[in-house]
């Protein structure tokens, strides 16, 4: 499998963004890395238990949404999630509570790695039904459009859930309709063991959106400043009123599909060539570059989210475990409902 | 002679000789050929059978099922797997509204053999989407055939029997139980569809049950059996058709019954048993029929949560215990 990647820019030696900017998305990939080195950590401690896909690799995505799109904007993406969470707004406690299963966690020990939920960061959540969460976007980017307002609905997949029959039913009615909708397929190769060339003759999956007649795009992921832009230009187009937009944004997973995958159907090169294109390593030169920060504040700044993250592990470690009577709380908004025993 | 193996190791094995006996059966689904199956049930078949009969599909579970009613409609016997049965909710419309209908609908002139495979139940701390059972659902539906089982020796001669039955078959196995071990015959054979199987004798109180939930109830019969109290276990192996015979002479025998079902307890396995028992053996009963089901709600991610959710030995022996008027 390989990846055509747009080439990294030149050196340019004007920021194209100011110091603030830079440091945010910097500050959100580390945040994101050192939350996910600690999942693996405590998974592999068994403090974390079953399915957990994480986003190490994929970063600079979740930093363009932090600064792409409005807080206002609703998001809603599948189970590889934990980084889109951090990147709403949602803080490392409550999400590595989740993970530890705990009462503290976002949804209160429910949901775990996969289902992450906010209601008050626009967060529609982590889906673990492949592609399920395309139409489930379209809709509500619908009651958006419906109620009036100005906002848009990011709707992230992965390559794999590309393929779903709900991706074209959902294309066609949000173009015909107008739904202010942006589709965003993070193109990270593969669908668990399998690449995205064999999946389909449509390799370029962006291209899916032309039959559709859905203005689409490729899109560097590995690039902050890269899907910055993209999301601006396609959530510009959506307020405009002319509907949705639709992004592929090339990107890698460092690791296995989940933990249980040691991700032998590729090879160490592949890898290797994706880290040397590393989004954070990359982001932190031009930091030192555009002397936005000094050596000593990057390791400062590192420092610190290592504080946030330890903290966050003993947050979720001390926190207890919801009791076995509250899994009869939340599956029906009706109080009293009558359930079988 | 017989040798011990793996659920998983049993459940390729039937599908190797049937491909190998018949070349109209073919293998498809989500990584089954090249990554070798995602919890390896189709180790090796790439290998042996090739891509034209190993096929790996992409992530498109109602299309792909569609693929497969098609080609048996026109004379191809699919084997199609499903990851977990959790995802072919996605193809339910083709399993139910075409595979199970195709022979009523055409008259009679087109069949639908095919079989649909995969894990079904909770298997640790999956959460909500990825820890449903699926036996209910399926065997709601005319047309089709339903069988779970976890034994290695009955997984194996069910399956085969399933892979040429004439009629589509959905075949419900399990994640967390693919590592299971027994005792299988190294010779062929076949284990009829629609026959329970008495796992252990006994003369109080009857315990039915499926899947993985038969290892719970052999683990409270033991227990009982402390107690001085000898529990018959049945494992039903196929849902539909039922072996009401099976499950009304034991219950004749020992005058009690409880069924241990994975599923929810609304219009399920459990309530069909119990409906049955009651027509057919009413006279016979001692105490009325109860069930232990799983708890009546989405299951949630925290280890309590499963604990609570899930039947075991505990709360299947108090459950004998109050069919049996003995104080707990
Ligand atoms: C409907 C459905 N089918 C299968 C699965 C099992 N499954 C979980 S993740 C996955 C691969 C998805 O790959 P992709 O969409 O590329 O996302 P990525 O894991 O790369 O982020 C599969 C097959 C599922 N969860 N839901
Ligand atoms: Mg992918």
């Amino acid at each position: 499998m390989t990846q055509v990647l747009e080439k990294k820019s030149k050196k340019t030696t004007k920021p194209k963004y100011s110091k603030k900017q830079y440091l945010d998305w910097y500050k959100m990939m580390v945040r994101i890395r050192k939350f996910e080195e600690k999942t693996l950590y405590c998974y592999s401690l068994q403090k974390i238990r079953g399915f957990c896909h994480v986003y190490i690799g994929q970063e600079a995505i979740a930093a363009g949404l932090t600064s792409g799109i409005t807080a206002d904007d609703k998001l809603v993406t599948a189970y590889r999630q934990h980084g889109i969470a951090l990147a709403r707004g949602m803080d490392s406690n409550s999400c590595m509570a989740e993970l530890f299963g705990k009462v503290t966690g976002c949804v209160k020990g429910k949901g775990g790695s996969m289902h992450f939920f906010s209601k008050e960061h626009n967060y529609f959540g982590g889906n673990g039904i492949v592609g399920a969460q395309i139409p489930i976007g379209t809709g509500i980017a619908f009651a958006e459009k419906y109620r009036g307002s100005k906002n848009l609905c990011v709707t992230m997949f992965g390559d794999g859930a590309a393929r779903q029959g709900a991706l074209y039913e959902s294309f066609n009615m949000a173009m015909t309709w107008k739904i202010p909708v942006l589709y965003i397929v993070e193109n990270n190769g593969y669908a668990m063991g399998t690449s995205v060339s064999r999946t389909s003759n449509v390799k370029d999956i962006h291209t899916v959106g032309e039959a559709f007649d859905m203005p689409s795009e490729a899109v560097d992921g590995m690039s902050p400043e890269a899907v910055h832009e993209a999301l601006q230009r396609a959530a510009k187009h959506i307020r405009a009123g002319k509907g949705p937009y639709f992004l592929e944004i090339k990107t890698y997973r460092y690791k296995g599909h989940s933990v249980s995958d040691p991700g032998k159907y590729r090879t160490k090169d592949e890898l290797n060539d994706y880290k040397e294109k590393d989004p954070i390593k990359i982001t932190e030169k031009k930091i030192l570059e555009y002397k936005y920060a000094t050596k000593k504040e990057i390791e400062k700044i590192n420092d610190t989210i290592d504080k946030e993250m330890e903290a966050a592990v003993k947050f979720a470690d001390e926190s207890e475990y919801p009791l076995g009577s509250e899994l009869y709380d939340d599956n029906y908004v009706q109080e009293n409902y009558p359930f079988l025993t | 002679m017989s040798r011990i193996i793996t659920l998983r190791d049993a459940l390729r094995e039937a599908m190797s000789e049937e491909m190998r006996k018949d070349k109209n059966v073919f293998l498809m689904g989500e990584e089954v050929a090249e990554y070798n199956g995602a919890y390896k049930v189709s180790k090796g078949m790439l290998d042996e059978f090739g891509p034209e009969r190993v096929i790996d599909t992409p992530i498109t579970e109602l299309g792909f099922a569609g693929i497969g009613v098609g080609a048996a409609m026109n004379g191809l016997k699919p084997i199609v797997e499903f990851m977990t049965w959790n995802f072919a909710v996605l193809a339910f419309d083709q399993i139910v509204n075409n595979a199970a209908k195709t022979l009523s609908q055409s008259g009679g002139q087109f069949g639908c053999p095919i079989v649909f495979r995969g894990p079904s139940g909770a298997a640790g701390q999956l959460a909500q989407q990825h820890s449903q059972t699926f036996e209910s659902w399926m065997a709601n539906c005319p047309g089709l055939k339903v069988i779970s089982c976890i034994d290695p020796v009955d997984a194996k001669g069910l399956l085969k029997s399933a892979i040429i039955d004439e009629d589509p078959v959905c075949v419900m196995e399990s994640e967390i139980m693919y590592g299971l071990k027994g005792d299988v015959p190294e010779e062929e054979y076949y284990t009829p569809i629609g026959k329970a199987r008495v796992r252990r004798k006994g003369t109080d109180i009857t315990l039915i049950s499926y899947n993985k939930m038969v290892l719970e109830c052999d683990k409270a019969a033991e227990e009982l059996a402390k107690e001085g109290i000898s529990a018959e276990v049945i494992d039903l192996r196929t849902i539909r058709p039922m072996d009401l015979d099976t499950i009304i002479a034991s219950v004749k025998k020992t005058n009690r019954c409880v069924v241990v079902d994975e599923a929810w307890p609304f219009a399920g396995v459990s309530s069909e048993v119990t409906y049955n028992v009651q027509k057919f053996a009413f006279d016979y009963l001692d105490a009325p029929v109860i069930r232990v089901n799983s708890a009546d709600v989405s299951l949630g991610y925290a280890p309590t949560f499963v604990e609570e959710y899930l039947p075991n030995p505990t709360k299947i022996i108090r459950a004998v215990k109050e069919v049996m008027y003995v104080n707990a």
